[in-house]
């Protein structure tokens, strides 16, 4: 890679991060698209959850865990948060800090979920919580729209990773 | 009679493929929507087939606790006052199992009924049979049903409209604009949308 080339994506890499405070960004769905589309060898765990959503709350701490135990790997482990974004200061940040949580947390700023569920996943009816994993290179993808348990989640996670 | 066995061999083709094209269940837009009898807030159990004056129904799969629910509470009120008159009244069904979801219980549902004046039915969908038999996921998870003759018909499945949190910023309102559609004889033009909601509390197995 080109040294210009380095510069130009360092630098939007930090213009892209202006509102990143207390771990929480807050981003567009074509941010986050552009994010999950980019051709490495990483696995991506992606949780959609929200502070109100009970069963959500419930299965955060086994993703915490897949974060620690495959941690050095190339696994991301990304909370992406659907409150609205009038909640960030009241809710989502206090509750990330309250809670600890390592893995990186994402809030998504859309209004219409029409637009956008469909390109995460055509199966997604909407319902929360909902897991994407996916690996580019290795062209991977896999919905589940359910609540896990920890050893659920563990099995399909190896299984995706085999 | 060759011609008459290949009508059947396609005949029997298309049940076979069909039975393979939706494994899941739950309705798509066309579909015929079966009847139900469930138990209203008032104690009387209720079927569709009560009410033969209307042309359709607005089913919407909805409960006391999501914030999606709440959030989207007053808006299915205005729906209702606003499409009853025309034909079109909503029902709605809590499918969530009082065991997993506490203040969903059928005394909450009466509760909530009365303090926030539900001008509709609200029955509690205890076997939760009509959910499946739907293909409901979350609440809430609305469909417009319309009439043909005497069977009821899928027209419109999804959200009610593009924003949950803030009803004065929305854009598009997608059951109005599908209902509009449908009073004008025409098909929705956008009959299936997308939106966040809670998941069903299904009974533990």
């Amino acid at each position: 890679m080109s040294f210009i080339k380095l510069l130009i994506i360092s630098s939007f890499l930090l213009l892209a991060t202006p509102g990143q405070a207390q771990q929480v960004e807050v981003v567009k769905f074509p941010a986050l698209q552009k994010r999950l589309s980019q051709p490495n060898d990483t696995t991506y765990v992606v949780n959609f959850w929200a502070t109100w959503c009970g069963p959500c709350i419930k299965e955060l701490p086994y993703f915490e865990q897949a974060n620690k135990t495959y941690a050095g790997q190339k696994v991301k482990v990304l909370l992406v948060s659907l409150d609205y974004a009038s909640q960030l200061d009241k809710k989502v940040k206090p509750f990330v800090q309250k809670r600890g949580l390592k893995s990186e947390v994402l809030l998504l700023n859309e209004t219409d979920p029409n637009t956008w569920l469909g390109k995460v996943d055509d199966n997604w009816s909407g319902a929360i919580p909902f897991t994407l994993m996916l690996n580019n290179k290795k062209q991977k993808r896999a919905g589940f729209e359910q609540e896990f348990t920890q050893a659920e989640l563990t099995a399909q996670l190896t299984k995706f990773l085999r | 009679m060759k011609k008459l066995t290949s009508f059947f061999v396609l005949c029997f083709g298309l049940v076979l493929l069909s039975a393979f094209v939706r494994p899941s269940g739950g309705y798509q837009v066309g579909d015929t929507a079966t009847d139900f009898k469930l138990k209203n807030v008032d104690g009387k159990l209720m079927s569709l087939a009560d009410n033969k004056a209307a042309k359709g129904f607005i089913v919407v799969f909805t409960c006391n606790t999501c914030p999606y629910a709440q959030a989207y509470e007053s808006r299915i009120i205005d729906l209702h006052k606003k499409f009853a008159p025309q034909g079109y009244p909503v029902v709605a069904i809590n499918p969530n199992d009082p065991a997993v979801a506490p203040g969903d219980s059928f005394e909450k549902m009466q509760a909530r009924a009365t303090s926030k004046k539900y001008p509709f039915p609200y029955l509690l969908d205890e076997t939760q049979n009509v959910a499946q038999t739907y293909g409901a996921t979350r609440t809430p998870h609305l469909y417009v049903l319309t009439r043909h003759g005497n069977a009821l018909k899928v027209a419109y499945i999804g959200a009610i409209d593009d924003n949950s949190e803030e009803p004065t910023a929305v854009k598009t309102k997608y059951v109005e604009n599908a209902l509009t559609d449908i009073m004008a004889g025409k098909p929705a033009a956008t009959n299936s949308t997308k939106a966040v909601g809670c998941t069903i509390k299904w009974k533990k197995a």
